[in-house]
């Protein structure tokens, strides 16, 4: 099985992210990998709410006084709506259809940056009312955890912009199928992750 | 591209390892740096003894020695005992399973070189103003509070290396799951490739809290963050249960390939199939499974409170059950076998008395109350030297005779391998048993010194006489290698003549390749039963002889590790010098950069043409 090969739509594999030993040997290391970072989030989680509101005597802030949960609600929905998208896009894959698949995993990327505009503009304002890194243990575990996500948000932005731009000139192949799939699983993983934050930082935080 | 037998110059050479994506090279570059370590460990410990041969002694200061302790422990533990393993689990993993390689070759280069500047940035705290002085545990309420840098260098070198071991894990996991010859099934895959399957699993797992434990220790001290103040909310106990998460999987890391070593080795010079080998498979899993429940056994004395203290001693009473299983199928090997005593089969064969005593304690310090008596004595530093030197470093140095031909093929001596057999045996006996007395009469561990009315004098001389004695068998060992390595007489195929499996029906020297056609697994022990039949080759084939396709080398691995080392100074500086935050952004620049070029720069390997195999012999 050659990386060159030109495909048709229907020549192209059923599953062509997994056809070469690559290809395989991707897939099943991106899930293990995904496996660690789950634990990874598990410890910051727990990290979390452990220190969640602890800090020194007589601090001001709290989840109650902090969050406001319209903005987060918007930044709920722009990934959960980039999670779909990027669905759009393998779907396209798997039907060989490249232009489809560049567009949406674009739009993906789109809703990615509003989601981050939004949450550089709710860190800097959590710092400009004095909630600052080194304010609290409490600070320290919210911006930690919601960082670490944020963090991996970035990544995931420049890994897909990487693989649209890259690609742009040159079609399937079996040497990028593996690619685009695994970028779009770890976008979901970054928007699973989110979910958790949305429920266990902001939703509990707020009402609980 | 295919031509193979190039006398290289030795620059060519340097080159070659350090652009290497070839398990088999990759597996001598651990060895090689991971013996270094345990050098460099080695001297510490003998530091550590010289300090307490003799009551009210002055031959290192009290911070010096909390520097050397720490040291010790973290040395020999990440940066040699893990390494060394990983070493051998390349070496041999892949021949066993008859792959032609990894499933990430260049991933596993990324991880060695992770591994080895993680060391040597750790090491480098010695010469820029004081190594760490926290334990290998480096509590937080004692790391948080120790001046100068040395912390600093701890949390960023184990984290630099330990991203190396954490990319090692999901290669050897890939690799088993996916890369097997036909034929190979689970349940014909030899204990070494199960327990190094195990391990890996755990490394994926146990890995992240420690990773996650050493970035707040990183944040607190220099990013200004509060994870383990109390004045600011924080709290110590959370290192504490993230380290240990992370800390006792680790010691099943370490022990569970040994216990793949041994079982290789009894079966072999046993000149029998292993016994129980499903219940063996069985008892490696459930091993890996409780390795996690069990933590809080090293937190009995911090206050979890009775019912946590129950439990968990509960559960780590139960790890004893599947340990027991293996111990008693060991036996059962040599039980009726046509025994042959070489130096590998020694080691074995003084493992299991050592390991047992070690094990019995442990379940000893697993009764909560007793452990109250037991904790931070020397009875806790003499058990886990019964599991880790009676355990781990018996197979290495088993596993070191063992593989020596398969990776040189050169034989070590066996009259010197004696030699240091009996030397460290006895010596390290010598040294650890005494330890529980010392312990059970209240002397503390990590204590400088003690006083000569405490009735410690005597055990300690004792304790240190020994380890002259294991220095003298490891010196021993290094005459014997360079000995072996200055004769360079090649041994060929099977050379310890009853190879069971794959690995040892491979021509010797292997070819870079492996195999030049993959085999086809016909049971377990698979080169056994095509030697019982008869076949003069030692394999069935599973295809026909074709082209076969191979990962080109690549320079990136080293220049993405240089990147973090670099980052890692301006990390350790930050907050106190201008070019603090400049280099760090600058290493992170030169990783992110040349994690860029790999993955935009197309690179499909390279093809070995079927006529060239033809011409060559089975290899070089
Ligand atoms: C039957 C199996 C085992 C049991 C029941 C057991 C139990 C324990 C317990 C309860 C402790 C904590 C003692 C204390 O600090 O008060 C301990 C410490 C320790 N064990 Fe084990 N253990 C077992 C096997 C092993 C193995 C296989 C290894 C390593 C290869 C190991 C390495 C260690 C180390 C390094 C420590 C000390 C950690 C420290 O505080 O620095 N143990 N063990
Ligand atoms: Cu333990």
């Amino acid at each position: 099985m050659d990386f060159n090969t030109k495909y048709t739509p229907q020549t192209w594999p059923e599953h062509p992210e997994q056809v070469t030993l690559e290809g395989k040997n991707k897939f099943l290391g991106f899930w293990l990998f995904l496996g660690g970072e789950t634990v990874l989030f598990a410890s910051l989680f727990a990290t979390y709410l452990a220190l969640k509101n602890k800090g020194p005597s007589g601090m001001e802030y709290s989840t109650q006084t902090l969050f406001e949960l319209p903005l987060v609600f918007v930044m709920t929905m722009l990934l959960l709506t980039s999670s779909l998208t990027s669905v759009y896009a393998m779907y396209h894959m798997k039907n060989h259809n490249f232009k489809g698949m560049q567009t949406w995993m674009a739009i993906t990327v789109l809703l990615g940056l509003g989601f981050l505009c939004l949450e550089i503009y709710e860190f800097n304002h959590y710092v400009h009312i004095g909630f600052t890194y080194g304010q609290s243990a409490f600070s320290s575990a919210f911006f930690t955890l919601v960082g670490t996500h944020g963090i991996h948000v970035v990544i995931g932005l420049v890994w897909i912009i990487l693989l649209i731009l890259r690609n742009a000139k040159r079609g399937f192949s079996l040497y990028n199928a593996p690619k685009y799939y695994t970028a779009s699983l770890y976008w979901h993983f970054i928007d699973v992750v989110w979910v958790f934050i949305f429920t266990v930082v902001y939703l509990m935080g707020v009402v609980g | 591209m295919s031509s193979i037998a190039k006398k290289k110059g030795f620059g060519a050479s340097v080159w070659d390892y350090l652009t290497t994506v070839d398990h088999k090279k990759i597996a001598i570059l651990y060895l090689a740096a991971g013996g270094l370590f345990f050098v460099i460990g080695g001297i510490e410990a003998m530091l550590i003894r010289i300090q307490l041969a003799k009551p009210d002694n002055d031959f290192v200061s009290a911070g010096l020695f909390n520097e050397i302790i720490t040291m010790h422990g973290t040395t020999m533990i990440f940066l040699a005992a893990m390494p060394i393993l990983f070493g051998f689990m390349n070496a041999v993993m892949p021949l066993q399973i008859g792959a032609r390689d990894v499933a990430f070759p260049f991933l596993n280069a990324l991880g060695f070189w992770l591994f080895l500047f993680g060391g040597i940035f750790l090491n480098l705290s010695w010469f820029m103003g004081g190594a760490p002085d926290a334990g290998w545990t480096s509590y937080a309420s004692l790391s948080l509070a120790s001046p100068g840098h040395g912390i600093d260098f701890y949390a960023l070198g184990l984290q630099i290396s330990g991203a190396g071991t954490y990319i090692g894990g999901i290669n050897f996991l890939v690799t088993i799951i996916n890369m097997r010859a036909p034929g190979m099934t689970y349940m014909r895959m030899p204990l070494m490739t199960w327990t190094t399957f195990v391990a890996s699993a755990l490394i994926l797992f146990a890995f992240p809290p420690l990773t996650i434990g050493l970035f707040f220790l990183i944040l607190d001290r220099m990013f200004g963050a509060n994870f383990f103040d109390h004045t600011m909310g924080g709290n110590t106990i959370i290192w504490e249960h993230l380290f240990w998460i992370f800390g006792h999987p680790e010691v099943y890391i370490l022990i569970l390939p040994a216990f793949g070593i041994f079982s290789e080795i009894f079966a072999l010079f046993s000149r029998k199939r292993l016994f129980g080998y499903s219940s063996m498979v069985f008892a490696t899993v459930l091993i890996g499974f409780l390795g996690f429940m069990v933590w809080a056994h090293h937190m009995f004395t911090v206050g979890l409170g009775p019912t946590a203290n129950a439990i968990f001693a509960v559960a780590t009473m139960a790890i004893a059950v599947p340990t027991g299983m293996k111990i008693f199928n060991w036996l059962l090997t040599i039980w009726g076998g046509s025994i042959k005593v070489t130096v590998p089969m020694l080691y074995a064969l003084g493992f299991i008395p050592s390991f047992v005593a070690g094990g019995v304690t442990g379940v000893m310090q697993a009764a909560a109350p007793l452990d109250y008596q037991l904790h931070d004595s020397y009875f806790i530093v003499a058990h886990f030297h019964y599991v880790i030197v009676g355990g781990v470093v018996l197979a290495i140095l088993a596993a070191l005779h063992l593989y020596w031909p398969l990776m040189f093929n050169q034989m070590l001596s066996e009259k010197l391998g004696k030699w240091t057999f009996w030397f460290f045996f006895i010596g390290f006996h010598m040294t650890f048993f005494i330890q529980h007395f010392l312990g059970l009469m209240g002397m503390p561990r990590r204590v400088f010194t003690f006083r000569a009315d405490q009735g410690w004098d005597l055990f300690n001389l004792i304790s240190s006489i020994g380890a002259v004695f294991m220095a003298i068998g490891v010196i021993i060992l290094v005459i014997n290698i360079i000995i072996t390595v200055a004769k360079n007489v090649p041994v060929g195929n099977d050379p310890w003549e009853d190879g069971r499996t794959l690995e040892w029906a491979i021509p010797q020297p292997v070819p870079f390749y492996n195999f030049k056609q993959t085999p086809l697994v016909r049971g377990l022990d698979t080169f056994w039963i095509e030697k019982q039949e008869g076949n003069k080759e030692g394999m069935t084939y599973a295809e026909p002889i074709s082209d076969i396709h191979m990962p080109n080398n690549s320079f990136i691995p080293f220049v993405m590790t240089v990147g973090l080392f670099v980052a890692a100074f301006g990390a350790l500086y930050n907050g106190e010098k201008t070019w603090a935050v400049p280099v760090l952004v600058l290493g992170l620049a030169i990783t992110l950069l040349s994690m860029a070029v790999r993955s935009l720069k197309d690179d499909h390997g390279y093809h070995i043409h079927k006529e060239d195999l033809m011409n060559e012999k089975g290899g070089k």
